[in-house]
């Protein structure tokens, strides 16, 4: 093995941050190929069937990024079975050949173990460096959610369709080359600017959804049919909280976040229901008591803490007649039946929230 | 001359649809199967419509909505100025007949779903998720392993006194439960009734599920011509369940009243279907998706074209079709 390349999953943008990451700790980053149909193709052959559609997504970008010529891969886990992920995946990958290192970044949460992993990734690296690098990186994320949050407000008022679109891949270039904390900042903001100037047709009630659930669904576009910008276009705000530094906070901070969701989801769940579950809840409640119009749920098929969520969102939905979407992902790439869901999802809070200022 | 709206509903199995005229009457209407060819199901609907038209005085049809699995294509075909999805078609439909309906029941050849209305607005809805168990093409070939015509179905069911049990949670299972149950004898009255309730359980457990089903409730969809299930529907929910004699027509008039209340207004003329319409399918190779890309030509020349994650494909399926 001559150089170090260092790949990593894809999940939505975040790929601008995690190349930042790489490369400000001094190694060689190799970005995954876009994601497409071949990646799912590719990884769902080599997955255990009934595993939950994300890892095949991981394991499909894996193998693009090996066939690439990357060495070595960073991954993540989680408090689900996105907890074996990195192991599983590896002996897969062992098992069909390729070499390579693979670095578990979240095998505990402790601040010793994350900078011996991240020596793992880039040998040589000083502590300050990793420390430097880590910020910078979780700064290029938070200005990304700060972009993508108020797109997700306002696109679906957009006068002229695309003018997001343009404004934000612009910014995706510039927060790529952007060298460090103050280059980003200003960039967050000038694109906040660009963003606040575009005309839009919005009402002064619009209607607002929150979308919940897994966090790779929730945060892949691809994985989940580009949910939230169909919502949108039917004239929708749409409010998503997940969001990776959010993950990272809460990963950091678990217990006491976890006990802060348990009084949210009060009277609704006692014990914690394991990744995302508790949150999942905790948000519907919430949003529901703020006025919201509607949620969606998103999970991958077989996800068990989305599963376990899913039985209390119905009773929500039920006796406070909330409606909530429920969108489960698999390997399907059919978009047709989400197509129908979520207009029919949208036409139904229409119709709704006229009832509503009629009566 | 009075204003009129076609609504069109293009189902997987039969393809559906009703001319009303301002204040929402059916003046025409026709109901026929769609044969997997949904543009020829349209031309002869369309040529129905228009003979029955010519007897009703200077009606104009001035809007099109469209609904369906095959809404999109027939849309372009038509130059619908609403295409919209059956659930929405569907509530708005019933409500024009029902305004006090609570819980609507529909399914149909592919799928099932049900709709929860408050004060005259949808408030809840679900649909059959993956699967097709438990719909009308289950049931249809179901019918033919028994050497029932399907019509009948319901009929057997009503004489069958002691229902024998038949799993319905999935479509293999139902095959082979409903085998072996002939196999060791039970009359075959018996196990269509079964059959009927097992439909029935499937549906309340899994589109059902969680939904508060409070009557006026409305059965609709093929499926509802079947007795035998709505039987089992009224013993199941504890319910009466309406079955309109036009039933099949709400998707159809309800997307005529939503074409009407779109405002928008067009040319419609029914020498449309004088038009050779032809559709292609193909993969657009412009990157790794190979997005399958549908498209439609007039008369040989592009008309629209679906199913491209960006808008390469649909630039490419216009080239290729101006290339022919």
């Amino acid at each position: 093995m001559s150089e170090r390349l260092v790949t990593f999953p894809h999940m939505g943008e975040y790929w601008i941050a995690f190349e930042t990451l790489v490369r400000e700790l001094g190694a060689t980053p190799l970005v995954p190929p876009r994601m497409t149909k071949h990646t799912l193709e590719l990884g769902a052959r080599h997955s255990p069937e009934f595993v939950c559609v994300p890892f095949k997504y991981n394991l499909g970008n894996f193998i693009e990024s090996l066939e690439a010529g990357a060495t070595v891969i960073g991954q993540a886990g989680g408090g689900c079975r996105f907890g074996y992920y990195a192991e599983v995946q590896e002996a897969i990958l062992k098992d069909l050949g390729y070499e390579f290192e693979l670095v578990n970044l979240t095998s505990s949460w402790s601040v010793g173990e994350f900078i011996a992993d991240f020596k793992r990734i880039a040998p040589g690296a000083s502590t300050l460096r990793i420390a430097r690098a880590f910020a910078i990186a979780y700064r290029k994320a938070k200005a990304l959610e700060a972009i993508e949050d108020r797109v997700r407000k306002s696109v679906g008022f957009e006068v002229e369709r695309g003018a997001h679109d343009r404004v934000v891949s612009r910014f995706h270039q510039r927060l790529r080359d952007a060298s460090g904390f103050r280059d980003t900042a200003r960039l967050e903001e000038t694109t906040l600017g660009e963003l606040g100037a575009i005309p839009l047709d919005k009402p002064e009630q619009p209607l607002r959804v929150g979308v919940v659930g897994e966090l790779y669904v929730l945060m892949e576009p691809f994985a989940n049919h580009n949910l939230e910008r169909r919502l949108a276009e039917h004239g929708i705000e749409v409010h998503r909280f997940v969001t990776l530094t959010s993950l990272i906070e809460h990963g950091i901070r678990s217990r006491p976040h976890v006990r802060k969701l348990l009084g949210d989801a009060d009277p609704w769940v006692k014990y914690h229901l394991g990744a995302d579950g508790t949150e999942s809840v905790a948000m519907t409640w919430k949003l529901m008591q703020d006025g919201f119009d509607g949620m969606a749920h998103l999970k991958p098929f077989g996800c068990m803490p989305e599963v376990s969520a899913m039985s209390v969102l119905q009773r929500i939905s039920r006796e406070h007649t909330f409606p909530i979407l429920f969108v489960s992902y698999d390997a399907q790439t059919a978009e047709t039946g989400i197509r129908t869901r979520i207009e029919a999802f949208a036409d139904m809070l229409a119709m709704r929230a006229r009832g509503r200022t009629s009566a | 001359m009075r204003k009129a709206y076609l609504g069109v509903d293009i189902g997987s199995i039969s393809t559906k649809a009703a001319v009303i005229d301002e204040a929402g009457e059916i003046v025409a209407s026709s109901y026929l199967w769609t044969e997997g060819n949904p543009i020829g199901a349209v031309k002869r609907v369309l040529s129905e419509l228009e003979g029955q038209l010519a007897a009703a005085d200077d009606v104009r049809v001035v809007a099109v909505g469209t609904t369906g699995s095959a809404r999109e294509l027939i849309g372009s075909v038509l130059g619908a100025q609403v295409v919209k999805n059956e659930i929405t078609a569907h509530a708005m439909g019933t409500l024009s007949l029902h305004p006090d309906v609570r819980t609507i029941f529909e399914i149909g050849g592919q799928d099932s779903k049900i709709i929860i209305l408050r004060d005259g607005v949808p408030v809840d809805y679900a649909m059959n998720t993956l699967c097709a168990a438990g719909t009308g093409s289950f049931l249809s070939s179901q019918s033919r392993r028994l050497g029932i015509p399907v019509e009948e179905f319901g009929d057997y069911a009503l004489r069958s006194t002691r229902p024998t049990k038949i799993a319905g949670r999935c479509t293999v299972f139902a095959e082979s439960d409903l085998v072996h149950k002939a196999q060791i004898g039970y009359a075959i009255e018996d196990i269509v009734a079964g059959l009927c309730n097992a439909i029935v359980s499937n549906y309340l457990n899994n589109v059902g599920k969680g939904k508060e089903i409070e009557p006026p409730i409305v059965f609709q969809g093929g499926v509802s011509k079947n007795v035998g299930v709505v039987e089992a529907f009224k013993r199941l929910t504890g319910h009466d369940v309406l079955v309109d004699e036009i039933g099949h027509l709400m998707g159809a008039v309800g997307i005529a009243l939503l074409a009407q209340s779109s405002g928008a207004e067009g040319d419609f003329d029914f020498a449309v279907r004088e038009f050779e319409f032809q559709t292609m399918g193909d993969e657009c190779g412009g990157c790794a998706n190979n997005c399958e890309v549908v498209y439609v030509l007039r008369d040989g020349e592009f008309l629209d074209g679906w199913g491209a994650r960006c808008g390469t494909g649909i630039e490419r399926a216009r080239v290729s079709a101006s290339a022919r």
